[in-house]
């Protein structure tokens, strides 16, 4: 059911200099619906239902090019970019994030830059480009430091983005790395002011003595430009790295967390913070556990969890007292004796959870699996998916190489009724909940033309390999998808592997 | 391992540094070292842990006495070791990655006390208690990395117990120059000055161990990383003075026995090979 189209080595001019998107679309679309379609993946036949938008890919060595820029240097850019295989390490994609509406979607890489891309509006002649995501702007977030007490260098990494709901035409985003949350504003200007008594066109001062009459100065149209300006700047207020952030649902106030401490801020307020969690043991010696990630609730602004090392999670009330040292909820489950070895604690160790959209439920990644935790059971998980269990005889040489401390990420869609994860080999996994159903799916470059469908993907634990499928041996360790985003209405997602974002879409017949 | 780490190609940089410096990779070395007895390695480990559990104290103690099982979990304890020294970058290393590593290595010296396999070294110059103490998360990390001057004349603590005896040294003490800990970033300088030294200790010591993957596992890793080190701070020598001035002030100040800083390095012997079987 592949549907024919374009390869994706087009003409040069038919490319958009900055993210390799071909102009002109051939080939059937499928318009989203309105409403998140249950995910409708046909393991059986071998084919799935998610079909690829586009591929983007913003490299450092291109500058920020206008829409106007002429053809020649388009085509120089052009024929740069067609070596995918240039990429360095600064480009790579270390958060990504849909906004509340689903219009924009940033993505922050290592390189401390920030890249928003704007869904394409519906338009009556060209109807099928919609749900395509274009470059919206791009900015520096953060610099690389160095802290000079310490004589370490502090890394310009974006770990998080999170955006504030909107309330003007402006959008506001949180970025932050290891040690500085920043509050952007990203904000269009399309008039700019003609006719100045004291400039002239080009700005420069006019001579009085030449100003005969006054005029007011009317607003004209201009071409569209995305300006970003760093608003806030909230620093010094972490001595360990910063690993969350949350907004809280007041949309006042939000928290940071890093290894040992959870900062709550109000977003007027750059010079104080609240801690209000603190685990650092008095003697540094009796650290065993740190803080791994933190989420406010999405409707409760008083109720917050983070998670730790230990494959714990905390749930806290502000209200309860100033410093949150003592949890309300204690979500934990007990050990699988049978499956313990000395990595048991590793892989247990929570690298991400999230909040379900109804806030009823939590979700939690673990190096081997995701779990859904009912908010009113604490002693074990309503539901466990395995992710990539074939690793499990494999831990020892992750262990070696390092990749049993990945991070990955773990995102639910709209409806909280499918939740997505990552693997290894650009691998990106999906369980329905309510059919109890999962697909593996690929994002790379060879296996994807535009509009392809996705093919589901086997991993062979053992015995004989069919077809298509991939041994665990073959498996590549260093292609690894940690951050994922799902649009918060609809069936879009994006995926980050390495410095590409992929964006899919659910392919409704 | 290099299935493992890609479709043929060389396996990919186990974490991406700052430093632009190549890696020497240790982690393949060590894979080098230990790959060939990788699915066993895996495999064997929980197989006998899960059968471990279920044999009786007698079976146990002859389980676990299984070279096979043993020396698999020395190498896991070495590679952790080599884990936790190289975690000092020139950006902060990775907390709960540190922490993580620590907790395996604990785990390990526990079940290796349990099995009586933990051999403890009664020390001979300060005439402490014997140490019947778990080696603090501190000292895992920081034996390797630098020789804590203990407080000259404080009797207190144990041989391995450097911390407290660090914070009962009389405010006489040089500036802490040496001190560093994984987790105590707040402390004002971190040292790479001791990384040599100490490291050339540990090898030393595991030299005398026997064969095995532990040679192969510090074979590669010697040379090169003594070039990283220096490559990457340019301090190593004006650390090391200042490391050695830290080590006269003490010999200096509050009339300590002159012995104080072979006291240091014998202490760091005893350290070692506390860590590692002999």
């Amino acid at each position: 059911m592949l549907l024919s189209l374009p390869a994706l080595h087009l003409q040069t001019s038919e490319y958009h200099p900055l993210f390799q998107l071909p102009h002109g679309r051939l080939g059937p679309w499928c318009s989203p619906t309105g409403s998140p379609a249950p995910l409708s993946c046909e393991t059986g036949c071998g084919e799935g239902s998610w079909i690829l938008v586009c591929r983007l890919l913003v490299p450092t060595q291109v500058s920020l090019l206008s829409m106007e820029e002429d053809i020649d240097t388009r085509k120089i850019n052009n024929s740069f970019l067609r070596d995918h295989s240039y990429a360095t390490e600064a480009d790579i994609i270390s958060t990504v994030e849909f906004n509340h509406t689903g219009e924009l979607l940033a993505t922050g890489d290592k390189g401390g830059r920030v890249v928003i891309f704007q869904r394409e509006q519906e338009s009556k002649n060209q109807v099928h480009r919609r749900g395509e995501y274009n470059v919206y702007s791009t900015f520096q977030s953060h610099e690389p430091e160095f802290d000079y007490l310490k004589s370490l260098e502090i890394e310009e990494k974006i770990n998080k983005i999170r955006w504030l709901p909107q309330q003007n035409a402006a959008y506001f985003l949180l970025s932050t790395n290891d040690k500085t949350v920043k509050l952007w504003k990203v904000s269009e200007r399309d008039k700019r002011p003609e006719g100045y008594n004291l400039k002239d066109e080009e700005g420069r001062l006019r001579d009085p003595a030449t100003i005969t009459t006054l005029r007011v100065p009317v607003l004209r149209p201009m071409d569209l430009m995305v300006e970003a300006t760093p608003r806030r700047v909230f620093a010094n207020a972490h001595t360990y790295h910063i690993n969350s952030i949350s907004v809280n649902s007041d949309y006042e106030t939000y928290m940071s967390a890093d290894d040992l401490r959870i900062n709550l801020w109000n977003f007027e307020i750059t010079n104080q913070s609240f801690n209000i969690v603190d685990i650092k043991p008095a003697n540094m010696e009796e650290l065993t556990e740190v803080i791994t990630a933190a989420e406010f609730h999405p409707h409760h602004c008083n109720t917050f969890v983070y998670s730790s090392s230990k494959g714990t999670i905390r749930l806290c009330d502000m209200r309860a007292s100033a410093l949150c040292d003592r949890h309300t909820k204690f979500f934990e489950e007990p050990e699988d004796p049978s499956n313990r070895s000395f990595f048991s604690e590793i892989i247990s160790s929570i690298s991400d959870v999230k909040f379900s959209h109804s806030g009823r439920y939590i979700m939690t990644r673990d190096y081997l699996t995701v779990k859904v935790w009912d908010l009113n059971m604490e002693n074990r998980p309503i539901e466990t998916y395995q992710v990539h269990d074939y690793l499990r005889s494999k831990l020892c040489s992750l262990y070696e190489n390092d990749c049993i401390f990945d991070k990955f990420e773990c995102v639910w869609n709209g409806s909280d009724s499918v939740i997505m994860t990552g693997s290894y080999n650009n691998f990106f996994r999906m369980f329905d909940r309510n059919t109890k159903r999962d697909v593996t799916l690929e994002a790379s470059r060879e296996n994807s033309k535009p509009r392809a469908i996705l093919k589901p993907r086997k991993v062979c634990v053992g015995g004989k390999r069919r077809k298509d499928e991939i041994s665990v041996d073959s498996l590549d360790f260093s292609k690894k998808i940690l951050h994922t985003a799902w649009h918060p209405s609809e069936n879009i997602i994006a995926v980050a592997a390495t410095n590409n974002l992929y964006i899919f879409q659910d392919k409704v017949n | 391992m290099a299935t493992l780490c890609g479709r043929g190609a060389a396996p990919p940089p186990p974490r991406p540094l700052q430093a632009p410096p190549p890696r020497p990779a240790p982690p393949s070395a060590a894979g080098a070292g230990a790959g060939g007895q990788d699915t066993m390695f895996a495999r064997g480990l929980k197989r006998k842990c899960a059968d471990s559990e279920e044999d009786g104290e007698g079976a146990l103690a002859a389980f676990r006495a299984a070279p096979s099982y043993s020396l698999q979990r020395q190498s896991l304890l070495d590679m952790s070791l080599v884990k936790l020294q190289l975690c000092h970058m020139l950006v902060e290393p990775n907390l709960c990655r540190s922490v993580l590593i620590a907790n395996t290595v604990r785990q390990i010296q526990e079940e290796m006390t349990q099995d009586g396999t933990w051999r403890v070294m009664a020390p001979q110059t300060a005439g402490q208690a014997p140490l019947d103490r778990l080696v603090s998360t501190e000292i895992l990390c920081r034996s390797a990395r630098e020789v804590e001057p203990p407080g000259p004349g404080s009797g207190d603590g144990h041989a391995l117990d450097l911390v407290s005896e660090l914070s009962t040294a009389p405010s006489a003490q040089a500036p802490r120059s040496p001190q560093s800990s994984v987790w105590e970033v707040d402390s004002p300088r971190e040292s790479r000055g001791g990384f040599p030294k100490s490291l050339d200790q540990i090898f030393e010591t595991l030299e005398n161990k026997g064969p095995g993957s532990v040679e192969e596992l510090f074979s590669d890793v010697d040379s090169p990383y003594y070039n990283l080190d220096t490559v990457l701070t340019g301090m190593v020598g004006s650390a090391k003075s200042s490391h050695g001035d830290a080590l006269e002030a003490l010999a200096s100040a509050a009339a300590p026995p002159p012995s104080s800083s072979c006291k240091d390095l014998g202490e760091l012997d005893h350290v070692v090979e506390i860590l590692v079987e002999t």
